[in-house]
């Protein structure tokens, strides 16, 4: 077996017992993205193999991730690394500090990799289609998109190209990657990650998370990048948990709730008879599964439309062209390189999203959208809260449908909105989710499931999908023909 | 929600200092306003008296200490500057 | 028609912490552009703000002193706009839950106290600054991000002389909580103002200009009063006041319509989703009263009470703390219960001297004990008031005491009969005339004779004991 195909905690067995080292790791992952990257274009600025970004400063301690390597979505800033959000307007920048999470993996002695992994212009986008680089494509199928935003991440974990990777979800942009490419993703609970050098989209709803080829990945992963920023004042001072050490314990007794809202028209029938087929599993398992309700799921793209649209136009006033990245050739007076170098630098549907926040925001239309929105996110939370005083976790489908082809949507922006219905409200709610690989389409596309619990209740969800990992797996368990 | 046309989306754009060729509007405003009149749907709930959130968590009186850290090198503060004079961001002249 | 002027002022003051509001890069002035700059208050992407714990203690205090309610529950909003010396594209302020609402600041005015109402005390950070060359403009970030507190009135104030005094009333108030050395050279005080005209009697508004670029105080007053008369002439030829923003022009003493913008403003405020909510509890508000300090109008009324003084000195001695501080240890030193002695000296040679050299009393290198060692050799008789001054002269800088000056330059009034005895018998024969005038019953005359006295003992003779030597010869004769 070649060591880029194995995963992370196998890997870190090898490095224990030293029959493999740091560098043996990242040129065979470095191999395999040189065969593998023309076809799936996981990475950004590739140029024929990986390296990792030379460590510096101490290691502090010895850690599990120590000496595996890390894929960096391209919206997480890498000290003296190109970070571009795969916009025209950042070209060519390289951040001045690290991202806490990455300064985080540095110490716990990871190697990261060098060049970034690629994604919807600033995290807009549910298929990676909006990147300046082009698209990344579905390792399953190269027709296919691999989702978006983390799009990028997620095909390259699929693809063996990556063993970790960080993405970024906003309102699904590690899940439903995750899910359209058969891997594992996670939303943790907003505030478990410090978000201080995540290029904010939209700040109250934004989470870095773990993209990984099996949850024991996941969890490791979190573990490292997991806990207070006193750099991020939204991020939550509460104690990490080893979140490995509850992998393995029975889930008999467990009640996981069904939102019937999720169920309903729009959902691909493969879709839905994989879920069922999860659920028959959990209930062998020994968990009770029961249908509920989430009344104000319908509102929820609305909402989320409206809120972070409003905070992704202020978040992007800063690319002006004065301080970094481009700036519009032969502007004449401030107002025009202002409304030239973002006309030019932003692509289409930064400008269709920076468009609709701003008119969110502005006079008299305020109270109408935004404050309305606000109070329908109230609405949306107390649903959540509702379920979770009486159930621990709530199961649905990451995406309505598996993934899509190249340019099926990217036409009409709305319709690829309603790709994100099923984990939009877990970003609003702020609580964590994740999404595993629960079976297959008959044309061999990976389907994924959503495990949501509530706040700072990661424990919960790793449990349950681990579970579930292990029953399923020997049957289920594949790889993408490349 | 009915009032939204071109001139308001044109407006918007000019407000958030983003210049659209014509056809971009041409193309835009329609998906624009597609999207408000899908938004308009958030019109059928009763908000009347419920708090809005715009901080998910309770987390509230979060301080950092009156003391100073390192600054940036200046040379990092300007390396991405896309036009820098001496030891300043340079821009077009503001005229006031 | 009369018309009546309706002002408001806004008060931003940059406050003195180490640190900026929402970074650690220091607060210094004068560095090199750009050295004072991190992630955070350079905008660069990714980075996020974290607020000085010291902002929001300012912040309570500055309102506290004022009589302003503090909010229980205070937020930080994004105030939307392009600007290049705003490296976010938006400024943390605070829109409508503000620190602290609703209290005054009295002044006193030719009609007696007044007190103007004051609205709101804000928190907000600062933005860069611009510097323009003939062929573009060069951005230095040191100061963004520097907090402010944005303090604003109601419309209360009705003259120029009233925005003067509400100014000078604040910055004292500040001055002595300690939170800015509001220098509106340095610009850490910045004043704005609304102003509007309406016929006397009538209580709708009309619409108001503001006023901008006003570097002084005496400036915000000249604009006033320009503002006012062009207003005034606008509205008696029966046209109407353009709601407009205009800056004033010191050198043309004229204000100036700022060329409207190529844009509208809409600051498409909204709460700051990267910053927390506040909640200021009782606890902590009752703790920060605790901690203010006497300010200015109980410090007045405590000199008045404990010290004597008048009122009108007791406002010149306590406008400036530290004035203040001198003044009392002086008073205190001095064991006499009436102090006028003292006051005369403070609010006389010493403060003419400090303001002409624009420091404080205690920037002239006399202590009060000092000083009070010249007060006491001009009790005893031991020099004249008239050389008191120019002793003092010599004490301002000098390492020297009152009694060495007096020593060294032989200064000490000659009180000695028998020495005065051969002056006056010159005197006495030298001014025939004044004799004559006085023995004709003119009983000023002998005035002269004292002054001739004094100038020929080069102003050492002690003029009382000269008069009494005096008019016992005259007699005599």
């Amino acid at each position: 077996m070649e060591l880029y195909s194995m995963t992370g905690s196998q890997l870190a067995g090898l490095l224990a017992g030293r029959k493999a080292s740091p560098q043996d790791i990242v040129s065979s992952l470095s191999r395999r993205a040189a065969a593998k990257e023309e076809q799936v274009r996981a990475y950004v600025r590739f140029e024929g193999g990986l390296e990792s970004i030379p460590p510096e400063g101490g290691v502090e301690g010895k850690s599990p991730l120590s000496g595996l390597p890390v894929s960096i979505k391209d919206n997480i800033c890498t000290r003296s690394f190109n970070t571009e959000c795969c916009s025209r307007i950042l070209s060519g920048y390289k951040p001045p500090y690290d991202a806490t999470v990455v300064s985080r993996l540095k110490k716990a002695g990871a190697s990261i990799i060098s060049v970034k992994t690629n994604m919807d212009e600033f995290a807009f986008g549910s298929s990676t289609e909006n990147s300046c680089f082009g698209p990344s494509r579905n390792p399953w199928d190269r027709r296919c998109v691999p989702g978006g935003s983390s799009g990028g991440s997620a095909a390259a974990v699929a693809a063996d190209e990556a063993v970790f990777a960080l993405g970024s979800d906003t309102g699904g942009s590690i899940r439903q990657p995750a899910s359209f490419c058969g891997v594992v993703g996670l939303k943790p609970t907003y505030g478990r990650v410090s978000r201080y050098g995540l290029v904010a989209f939209a700040s109250s709803l934004d989470q870095i998370g773990p993209i990984t080829k099996d949850v024991r990945d996941s969890a490791m992963l979190l573990n490292v990048i997991a806990g207070y920023d006193p750099k991020d004042s939204t991020s939550v001072n509460e104690p990490v948990p080893d979140y490995t050490a509850c992998l393995g314990r029975p889930v008999k007794g467990m009640r996981i709730g069904v939102p019937k809202e999720y169920m309903v028209e729009g959902i691909d029938p493969q879709v839905r008879e994989s879920l069922l087929r999860a659920l028959e599993e959990f209930r062998r398992l020994g968990a009770v599964c029961e249908e509920v309700s989430l009344p104000h799921t319908e509102f929820a793209v609305p909402v989320y439309y409206i809120i972070a649209t409003a905070e992704a136009s202020s978040n992007l006033a800063r690319f002006d062209g004065v301080r970094y990245g481009f700036r519009a050739a032969d502007a004449g007076g401030l107002h025009d390189m202002f409304s030239r170098t973002r006309g030019e630098g932003f692509g289409k549907e930064a400008k269709r999203r920076i468009i609709l926040g701003t008119f969110a925001l502005s006079h008299g239309y305020y109270d109408a959208y935004y404050l309305r929105a606000l109070k329908v996110r109230t609405l949306i939370k107390e649903d959540f809260d509702k379920v979770f005083s009486g159930f621990d976790c709530i199961v649905t489908p990451t995406s309505p449908t598996p993934a899509f082809e190249l340019g099926e949507k990217s036409g009409d922006p709305l319709k690829m909105y309603l790709s994100d219905i099923c984990t939009i409200s877990v970003n609003l709610a702020g609580i964590p989710a994740i999404s595993l690989p629960c079976g297959f389409t008959g044309k061999g596309l990976p389907v994924g499931m959503q495990i949501m619990a509530g706040h700072f209740k990661e424990e919960t969800i790793f449990k349950l999908a681990y579970a579930y990992e292990q029953a399923v797996s020997a049957r289920e368990r594949r790889r993408p023909e490349l | 929600m009915s009032d939204i046309n071109d001139k308001v989306i044109e407006y918007t754009a000019k407000l958030a200092r983003v210049k659209l060729e014509s056809a971009e509007l041409g193309e835009l405003s329609p998906q624009i306003k597609g999207i408000l009149d899908f938004i308009g749907k958030l019109e059928e709930t009763d908000t009347g008296d419920i708090e809005p959130t715009s901080h998910i968590l309770p987390v509230n009186n979060v301080f950092r200490a009156d003391e100073p850290a390192q600054s940036l090198p200046v040379e990092d503060a300007l390396s991405g500057a896309p036009r820098r004079r001496g030891r300043c961001f340079s821009v077009p002249k503001v005229i006031e | 028609m009369e018309y009546e002027a309706v002002i408001g002022l806004e008060v931003h003051v940059q406050l003195n912490t180490s640190t900026k509001a929402f970074c650690s890069c220091r607060v210094e002035f004068g560095m090199e552009p750009n050295t004072n700059v991190c992630p955070v208050c350079l905008g660069l992407p990714g980075a996020l703000p974290v607020l000085n714990r010291d902002v929001l203690s300012c912040a309570v205090k500055v309102g506290l002193a004022l009589g302003c309610s503090i909010q229980k529950r205070t937020k930080f909003d994004r105030k939307n706009y392009f600007y290049p010396d705003l490296p976010k594209g938006y400024q943390i302020s605070q829109f409508d839950m503000p620190a602290a609402l609703g209290g005054e600041v009295r002044i006193d005015t030719p009609g007696g106290e007044k007190a103007i109402r004051v609205k709101r005390v804000h928190m907000e950070e600062d933005a860069g600054k611009l510097m323009h060359e003939d062929d573009g403009s060069l951005v230095d970030l040191n100061r963004a991000g520097v907090p402010l507190l944005e303090i604003v009135t109601e419309p209360d104030i009705n003259s120029p002389e009233e925005a003067y005094a509400y100014l000078t009333k604040l910055k004292s108030i500040v001055k002595y909580l300690g939170v800015s050395d509001c220098d509106m050279e340095k610009g850490s005080l910045r004043c704005d103002a609304n102003i509007s005209l309406r016929p006397k009697g009538e209580s709708r508004l009309g619409t108001k200009a503001e006023l901008k670029n006003m570097n002084s105080f005496k400036a915000v007053k000249d604009a006033l009063f320009c503002e006012i008369s062009r207003q005034t002439e606008i509205l008696k030829e029966g046209g109407s006041v353009a709601q407009e923003t205009r800056l004033w022009d010191a050198r043309q003493s004229m204000t100036f319509s700022m060329r409207s913008k190529e844009e509208a403003h809409d600051y498409r405020y909204f709460p700051d989703p990267d910053l927390t909510i506040f909640l200021i509890g009782d606890d902590e508000i009752e703790s920060a009263r605790a901690a203010i300090p006497e300010l200015p109008r109980q410090k007045a009324e405590r000199f008045i009470g404990e010290f004597g003084v008048s009122s009108y000195e007791a406002g010149i001695l306590t406008a400036e703390k530290s004035d203040a501080d001198f003044a009392e240890e002086c008073f205190r030193v001095f064991d006499a219960a009436d102090k006028k002695p003292v006051v005369n000296f403070l609010i006389g040679p010493l403060l003419a001297e400090a303001n002409s050299r624009g420091c404080g009393l205690r920037g002239l290198g006399i202590t009060p004990s000092g000083l009070i060692e010249l007060v006491l050799l001009v009790q005893k008789n031991i020099i004249s008031n008239l050389v008191s001054k120019s002793v003092l002269k010599e004490m301002i800088d000098g390492k020297t005491t009152a009694e060495e000056i007096v020593k060294t330059r032989n200064l000490a009034q000659i009180s000695d009969t028998s020495a005065l005895d051969g002056i006056i018998t010159r005197v006495l024969a030298e001014n025939d005339k004044s004799v004559q005038d006085f023995r004709a019953g003119k009983s000023n005359a002998v005035m002269f004779l004292v002054g001739q006295v004094m100038r020929m003992s080069c102003g050492k003779a002690n003029p009382k004991v000269v008069k009494e030597l005096l008019e016992r010869r005259l007699a005599d004769a």
